[in-house]
């Protein structure tokens, strides 16, 4: 095509049409993208970076190799059956001594103790009693403190040496790593993550469900009304959606508690008997009440939006064909607002399963998510790894269900108000 | 102030001598770096309550410091952590238990102290290393109160002739039915259930050492783990107990009392098992010579005195319990209340803090994965 | 929703029984944030109508909720916070949102979905996971515990709303519009002040109140990044309800919510002069 022997259109300065097109065109490329760039550049550095510094610090494992730099040097060559040689406690007495005087131990021992219980105070111990040790250190460690006689604890500092780890990983979901490197499932009284990750999944569903349930028939009659009067009763939707989380969980506990105004009002009735007061909050009834209420506008609007465009006359043509009403709706109606509710579902899903907020406001012990665990590991355990290790797994699962709303409805068509 | 002027009494007079003295020698150091913020991080409620009226506002008015008081001990240990690792540290004394004392001192978060150097000797001469209770002292940790894990009831939701006074009684739903609020944690519970389970004090963090002694305490804990709400922050017990949302809650001691004598609470509190433990001090690495002369003040012997007018904290250090008087507002006894009080005393458990350094990870999970069951 | 001449009698029944359903479904909706209205000006220190205030004796009710609120430093403290973090982010957002989506509303943007996608993000992206991530890196960077760094963080949480908001104006955009300022003798200034921005800004301000608001209620990563200084007021109700939740947590919520009934009377008022800009009249 472009060899073409014909004389090709030009411009008024003669450059051929094409270029000058291809030109103008790639020049407004570079114009779109220089506009967008100070905002990618932005999300870049205050974002997508912490991002991926968190990824990175779920495998990232500097512990043992930093502080024990010349016990995993001497621990190379190792035969792991039977206990290691004098030098490699040699090496351990001195990485422990330099330890205690830099007074950084602490993370290495934190680190070891993730692994195997008991390893936070061999380690302490081990270096305050350091002073008053002779050579030969292999009796002289082993006489301080049995656990360097076992042969486990020098598999897991021999493993736990590399730079990368997977345990964090494995401990999210409930495995562990055999000192031969197996992985197993932990003991059962110690499984916890992955029963809450269902969970997490489970009753972001069932809030899913609800929030349809309750949103449909709300989004039908404001679609189906006259525009002045559905703009009026669309502020009670969007009033709810502007208000802040807090004041919308604080007033549910205000709500639900068992001297609030529910069940006051219930033993006013005589519906309730005073001594048997419902718990509605600090459970799972407190989770769901809530987050239902909270999350129901992100149902309504997308459906709203949906249904908007559905003609009447759809419903009138079935109507004089002769079709039941429940018929009509289920056949012609119904099919037509699946795009909204598959959005919705997605929507409140998406933003359900990652409610950090209101669980921890009302979800009292049955109610709790995984994200509850992450902020827990964040502050409280101070497992760093294992908080970023959650986390990173459940960005996994938000960005796959992302996609998958992307792919079927498209960010942009997102809208808001 | 004035009250405190007027209730110190006698036992003022005794200490002016060595305030003065002290005064004379601190006051050119205090007067060369007047007026300088000092960020200190407590417990908030009436604990941080207590040290506003014993510590902060007598030094403020002396020497024109401001000192801002921030709640965040529950998480000190995480935000000292990420201070020093931002490199920003803002934090300039922190009060935190010994547990998470220890913690970060073996990383290099806080600062050792050289108790003697750093702390006021008591009115007698004796010097603070010798003037503080077992355990007090640590590497880079001073203790100022010895504080009790208990379990408190309401009296009112019990018939007078049947209350209950021991820990078996709060395992016991058939005799003494209701809710019980336990702290979402371990620590305590798993004691408290092998006493409750007929375990001798001595033997209990050995039996916790061993799987069979942990499946025992659960067992035990699975007997009321239905009629257990769980909390978390230090003020909620009280307020379930006032709103009679629970029948037991274990609480600090300190904030039932508070609640008794501030707000008439009906409440009782089991001193049964109690498990005590210290919280005091650290020094955030860098910022000793900014709160020196303000730590030496607020750990001396009236000071600590001072605070258990407030709340019924026993001072750690053994020269102060001579000078607690009354409650500051309402002019009860203090000794009774405290923990330390000798029939409050006499089953009590000290917690084994490097039982809980070792096994806290893994009896956290283990904890959470029952809670979840 | 008028029920059609047609209709038989069950349907009508089953109309009624549905605009009840809706009713019920509409009081779920407002009622909760209405209760705590009254609730708030309780005399008592409870979460619940006294009998005085049933009886509507003056003695029930009382503003003491709202002088603690007005007379703390530390809630006037974090009242400042608030506003200082969320109008400096609120700049931010707005002005980086607004250049780009006048990139992105071209049609010559390269990789569109894709960049779209990635500016959305902090949208969908957990909190709670945005939260660990930027404390982690902030951490690091000594962003962390600094008012920048959560200005910074919530100029990121703020974007995606700027963007959707204006990329939607710009895309029902009509250009011909500009095409016929020209033809009527417009310099291009001319036409941008008095053609482009007047149909532009109703978009950019509610895209702005969008990350005003998100960050003025943001309370998550604010907990996990920000120091004692930055305290804010969603920190504050945050403590407040997990520590003891007093009434005076009340008197703030009933405050927030006169405030998102302003913000939501502002946003109308910009809609409807965005549509009558447009020539659009709702029917």
């Amino acid at each position: 095509m472009s060899d073409s022997p014909a004389t090709p259109l030009t411009t008024a300065d003669g450059v051929p049409l094409k270029v000058s097109l291809r030109r103008a065109v790639r020049r407004s490329k570079i114009k779109a993208f220089l506009l967008v760039s100070p905002l990618l550049l932005f999300l870049v550095v205050a974002f997508v970076m912490p991002i991926f510094e968190m990824l990175w610090r779920s495998v990232d494992n500097p512990e043992v190799s930093t502080h024990l730099s010349r016990t995993v040097e001497a621990l190379e060559g190792w035969d792991r059956e039977s206990l290691p040689g004098e030098e490699v406690f040699a090496a351990l007495a001195e990485d422990l001594r330099e330890g205690q005087q830099a007074r950084n131990l602490g993370l290495l021992s934190s680190r070891l103790n993730y692994e195997k219980s008991g390893m936070r105070s061999t380690i302490t111990r081990t270096a305050r009693g350091l002073g008053a040790l002779e050579p030969p250190y292999r009796e002289a460690l082993i006489e301080l403190n049995d656990t360097w006689g076992e042969l486990d604890t020098w598999k897991l500092i021999q493993r736990e040496a590399s730079p990368l780890t997977i345990s964090y990983y494995l401990a999210a979901v409930d495995r562990q790593l055999t000192p031969d490197g197996e992985i197993v499932r932990a003991p059962e009284s110690q499984r916890l993550h992955v029963t809450l990750f269902w969970r997490t999944l489970w009753m972001s569903l069932v809030i899913t469900g609800l929030t349809l349930l309750l949103g449909y028939p709300v989004a039908f009659l404001l679609a189906s009304l006259p525009l002045r009067y559905s703009n009026l009763l669309m502020i009670l939707v969007l009033l709810p959606f502007w208000t802040s989380l807090l004041v919308r969980t604080t007033t549910w506990i205000a709500i639900l508690q068992s001297q609030g105004v529910l069940n006051d009002l219930m033993v006013a009735v005589g519906v309730v008997a005073d001594d048997a007061r419902w718990q509605m909050i600090h459970n799972k009834t407190g989770t769901i009440v809530a987050m239902t209420h909270i999350l129901l506008p992100f149902m309504i609007l997308p459906l709203y939006s949906v249904m908007k465009t559905i003609p009447p006359s759809y419903m009138r043509a079935a109507r004089s064909l002769g079709g039941r009403p429940f018929l009509c709706f289920r056949r012609v109606y119904f099919p037509l607002t699946i795009p909204g509710i598959a959005a919705g579902g997605i929507l409140v899903f998406i933003l359900s399963i990652g409610y950090y907020i209101t669980p921890a406001l009302v979800g009292g012990q049955s109610g709790r998510f995984i994200t509850n665990y992450i902020a827990y590991h964040m502050q409280t355990s101070l497992n760093w790894g294992l908080a970023a290790a959650i986390a990173s797994i459940l960005l996994f699962v938000v960005v796959v269900f992302y996609l998958v709303f992307n792919r079927l409805i498209g960010v942009d068509k997102v809208k808001l108000g | 102030m004035k009250r405190d002027t007027q209730q110190a009494g006698k036992p003022a007079l005794k200490l002016m001598v060595c305030a003065v003295a002290g005064a004379s020698v601190l006051g050119l150091a205090s007067v060369a770096q007047a007026q300088q913020t000092l960020n200190i991080v407590s417990w908030g409620g009436a604990y941080s309550m207590s040290q506003e009226r014993a510590y902060h506002e007598p030094w403020m008015e002396k020497t024109g410091d401001n000192i801002v008081n921030i709640d965040r001990s529950a998480n000190a240990l995480a935000g000292l952590r990420a201070q020093s690792q931002a490199g920003n540290v803002t934090w300039d004394l922190v009060d935190m238990l010994p547990a998470d004392a220890m913690i970060a001192c073996a990383e290099g978060l806080i600062e050792p102290l050289d108790h003697d150097e750093l702390l006021a000797p008591a009115p007698d001469g004796t010097p603070a290393s010798e003037d503080f209770v077992d355990g007090a002292l640590g590497e880079c940790f001073v203790a100022s109160i010895v504080y009790s894990n208990i379990v408190a009831f309401n009296s009112s939701m019990f018939p007078e002739d049947k209350q209950p006074s021991t820990i078996e009684d709060v395992f016991d739903l058939e005799n003494y039915p209701g809710q019980r609020a336990l702290m979402r944690r371990p620590i305590n519970n798993m004691e408290w259930a092998l006493i409750a389970d007929g375990v001798d004090r001595e033997d209990v963090y050995d039996m916790l050492e061993t799987e069979e002694g942990i499946q025992r305490a659960f067992a035990k804990l699975d007997t009321i783990k239905d009629h257990v709400i769980w909390w978390e922050e230090g003020s909620q017990p009280p307020q379930l107990l006032a709103d009679r949302e629970v029948a037991f809650a274990s609480a600090y001691n300190g904030r039932i009392f508070d609640a008794m004598v501030s707000e008439n609470q009906p409440f009782e509190i089991i001193w049964d098992a109690q498990v005590f433990e210290l919280d005091g001090w650290v020094v955030p690495t860098g910022k000793l010579d900014k709160v020196r002369d303000y730590l030496y003040f607020a750990t001396d012997t009236q000071r600590l005195a001072d605070q258990a007018q407030y709340i019924s904290y026993g001072p750690a250090r053994l020269s102060s319990s001579e000078y607690v008087s009354t409650h500051a507002e309402t002019g009860i006894e203090m000794e009774p209340h405290m923990p330390t009080y000798g029939p409050n005393f006499a089953t009590a458990l000290q917690k084994d803090d490097e039982f809980w350094a070792d096994y806290s990870d893994e009896l956290n999970q283990r904890f959470d994965a029952w809670l979840a069951q | 929703m008028a029920i059609p001449s047609y209709a038989t009698r069950g349907e009508r029944i089953w109309h009624y029984v549905f605009l009840g359903i809706c009713a019920l479904i509409f009081l779920f909706l407002v009622g909760p944030l209405l209760i705590i209205i009254p609730l708030s000006f309780n005399a008592q220190p409870y979460f619940t109508f006294s009998q005085e205030m049933l009886s509507l004796d003056p003695a029930g009710y009382s503003l003491r909720w709202y002088q603690d609120f007005f007379t703390s430093r530390a809630w006037l403290h974090a009242i400042k916070n608030s506003f200082i973090i969320g109008i400096a982010s609120t700049i931010l957002a707005t002005i980086l949102g607004t250049i780009a989506a006048l990139g992105l509303s071209s049609r010559h943007m390269p990789a569109r979905s894709v960049i779209m996608a990635l500016l959305i993000s902090p949208m969908i992206v957990p909190l709670i996971i945005s939260a660990a991530a930027m404390f982690f890196f902030f951490s690091k960077v000594n962003l962390a515990q600094t008012y920048l760094g959560v200005i910074l963080a919530h100029t990121a949480l703020g974007i995606p709303f700027v963007v959707i908001t204006v990329t939607a104006t710009l895309s029902s955009f009509d250009t011909t519009l500009i095409k016929a300022a020209h033809s009527l003798g417009a310099n291009p200034t001319r036409t941008f002040f008095k053609v482009v921005l007047p149909l532009v800004t109703p978009g950019v301000v509610s895209g702005a109140l969008f990350a005003f608001i998100t960050s003025f209620d943001e309370v998550v990563v604010v907990l996990f990044i920000s120091g004692p200084e930055q305290r804010t007021m969603p920190i504050q109700m945050w403590s407040g309800i997990r520590e003891q939740i007093s009434p005076t947590i009340l008197a703030v919520a009933t405050l927030l919510v006169l405030l998102s009934m302003l913000l939501l009377t502002t946003l109308e008022l910009l809609r409807r002069r965005s549509e009558r800009l447009r020539g659009v009249t709702p029917e």
